[in-house]
């Protein structure tokens, strides 16, 4: 390394002081502080002679960025395990490192899964209201109120058997589910055996299970995966939960699904803007559940997450090897 | 011969009201509302049979108003402090309920609770209907993880050790309990330690309440217990609400003496609308829904209905109450 300057690092929106202390003891760091995702401008301004990028998803990192960034970028450190956002193949091409967080979110994120799944089958946001709202106490005593559906018995489908799949897999067969079936592009012996699997299609996971649960990476065959004809297959009772991306899903068609009684109800940690709008007619429906992307929210995650980067990121910019590369 | 009269209070599963009609001569309140005391007292007169719920006090007034007809009351509850079962046996009126029947929606509710308390889905629901989602901090909305965790089970009967057998894939590093007897296969299944009470409270990341109501348990969980437990700590209640001194609860809330709190039962039950903890971000209130799944229901439904036809013939009851 020639240049005795401090490397220079963007982050392109803040990051816990915990872990920014740590970088700012070997580079400069700039943050994008303002709210919410930077401006097209902001990212452009931001990245312009870095060193090493600090990124998240949905913040497109793409020819434009690399080019404005220019020839001395030498690491994308995406604070994810989804990589959708970054140009991955133009990145390899420059020889410009790329890093993610895998495996260290992988149970936040399935435990969050579980949490949608049980929050939807008994109908939480339905109770919060009526809580609120006072209809507690008007028909409560009727034996027939606010019935939800069993875990046990059911038959769950994993879209997606991959390390956080097979997380939630795990987790739902202790509350003893009839059957876990799972589809993707190929099968996964190893962990469909862990959790007694049954590799299916697509269409016949949709037409047998009672939970269908999206934990796939996304890629561009997955995109609007989950459409009309997909809610179609599905049972009336059903319930579906997503926390891979907004974009597999048609929201277009999930909001008509749960309006006309086609599936029973959905769970979201994703949605397709996020945020979403509060005016988004999904929001509408007492039986579409949306958190704001908290999959990976736990405080030890958290800390870790952000850890990976920084390691990666010093790593990076100090010609060590990356920690976690995304290839 | 004609068919036995029957009073059913409520609304219920189809199947059980199916199975009842079609042995007897069946009259059944249709509303949502339940019946006010002046009609449910109309409507039991001179019938043979009674199909209750556990918000219907079941006591000499209403045994006079039904008459001399009446063989036997059936509850569709486990509990059964509605029923004054002394009266019942002086006037050899069968009592019959339902135990066991909601262990596993009990557990999964337990655990939907403990899960909606500990990853903050109602703020972030909130959050999201309400345009603070975008205003995004980095530490923003981070819950507690059961990864590591070690979780205490207060009272580790058939729902305390099922809620524990959920919770066990998600990377809990210990689960301790508590109780007034050791429980050797819950210890077996789930390399569980007994402890007294509290060294479960001071070690515990998710103190569960699984214990029956009892005059020990009564107000159980008061200022003393919340000061030991840690400040991170989760309390989950689904048992009932009287284990709980509620203004010592809010007070542990408020103060962040406990971390946050998810109950599935409360005093009184509905809790008002105004009441002081449902202000609270760190307090999660359910409308008491345990056991309210449709197979749940049904079954205890069903078995409710087969104990009322097995008393109108005079037959030994399925699940009987002897008092």
């Amino acid at each position: 390394m020639a240049s005795s300057r401090l490397p220079k690092v963007f982050a392109v929106k803040a990051i816990p002081p915990a872990g920014l202390a740590r970088l700012r003891q070997h580079c400069q760091v700039t943050v994008n502080e303002k709210k919410g995702w930077p401006t097209r401008e902001d990212l452009l301004q931001g990245v312009r002679g870095m060193d090493a990028l600090f990124v998240f998803p949905f913040v497109k990192i793409d020819r434009e960025v690399l080019d404005v960034a220019g020839p001395q970028l030498k690491i994308v450190a995406t604070h994810s395990v989804g990589l959708e956002h970054i140009d991955l193949e133009l990145c390899k091409e420059r020889g410009i490192k790329v890093s993610y967080t895998p495996d260290v979110l992988t149970t936040a994120t399935a435990e969050l899964a579980v949490s949608l799944v049980l929050a939807t089958a008994r109908r939480l946001d339905e109770c919060f209201c009526a809580v609120k709202e006072g209809v507690w106490g008007t028909c409560w005593e009727n034996s027939l109120w606010l019935l939800g559906k069993q875990i046990s018995g059911s038959v769950v489908g994993i879209v997606g058997l991959g390390r956080i799949g097979l997380a939630i897999a795990k987790r739902l067969a202790a509350f003893e589910v009839s059957k876990i079936v799972y589809t993707g592009r190929t099968p996964r012996p190893e962990s469909a055996a862990a959790v007694g699997a049954e590799f299916v299609s697509f269409d016949e996971l949709c037409k047998q299970s009672d939970f269908v649960v999206a934990s796939c990476s996304v890629n561009e065959s997955n995109k609007n995966l989950f459409n009309r004809e997909a809610f179609k297959k599905m049972k009336p009772t059903s319930i579906f939960v997503n926390v891979a991306r907004g974009v597999i899903v048609d929201q277009e068609a999930l909001y008509e699904a749960l309006a006309s009684g086609e599936i029973g109800a959905a769970g979201l940690d994703v949605t397709n803007p996020e945020p979403l709008p509060p005016s988004d007619p999904l929001l509408t429906l007492p039986n579409c559940l949306i958190v704001p992307h908290i999959g990976s929210l736990t405080d030890t995650t958290r800390k870790i997450m952000c850890d990976l980067v920084v390691d990666n990121i010093l790593a990076g910019v100090e010609g060590r090897p990356i920690i976690s590369p995304a290839f | 011969m004609s068919l036995p009269k029957v009073f059913i209070s409520r609304k219920i599963p189809e199947k059980a009201r199916t199975l009842i009609a079609s042995l007897c001569d069946a009259v059944l309140w249709n509303k949502d509302e339940p019946p006010l005391r002046e009609e449910y007292l109309q409507k039991v007169k001179g019938i043979n049979g009674l199909f209750c719920l556990l918000t219907d006090k079941i006591d000499a007034e209403l045994l006079d108003a039904a008459g001399p007809d009446l063989k036997v009351v059936s509850t569709m509850s486990v509990g059964y402090d509605h029923i004054d079962v002394k009266e019942c046996a002086k006037r050899n009126i069968l009592v019959g309920y339902t135990p066991g029947i909601l262990t596993k929606a009990t557990a999964e509710l337990t655990v939907a609770l403990l899960l909606a308390t500990s990853r903050r889905l109602k703020e972030g629901m909130q959050a999201v209907e309400n345009g603070k989602w975008g205003t995004w901090k980095p530490m923003w909305m981070c819950g507690q993880g059961l990864d590591e965790a070690t979780v205490g089970i207060v009272g580790m009967g058939r729902i305390g050790h099922t809620v524990a057998h959920c919770l066990k894939p998600f990377g809990v590093a210990k689960f301790l309990y508590s109780g007034r007897t050791q429980k050797p296969e819950a210890e077996a299944e789930l390399n569980a330690e007994f402890v007294d009470l509290d060294q479960l409270l001071s070690q515990s990341d998710f103190v569960i309440a699984c214990c029956a109501l009892t005059p020990q348990t009564a107000g159980m969980f008061n200022a003393s217990a919340f000061q030991k437990m840690k400040k991170t700590a989760v309390f989950v209640n689904s048992s009932r609400g009287n284990i709980v001194n509620q203004e010592d609860l809010l007070v542990a809330l408020e103060s962040g003496e406990i971390g946050a709190a998810g109950l599935d039962v409360t005093v009184p039950e509905p809790l008002p609308t105004d009441s002081p903890l449902l202000k609270l971000s760190n307090c999660v209130v359910l409308p008491h829904i345990g056991s309210a799944t449709f197979d749940t229901r049904e079954a205890m439904a069903v078995l409710a209905a087969q104990n009322l036809i097995a008393g109108l013939k005079g037959e030994k009851l399925p699940c009987q109450i002897h008092s």
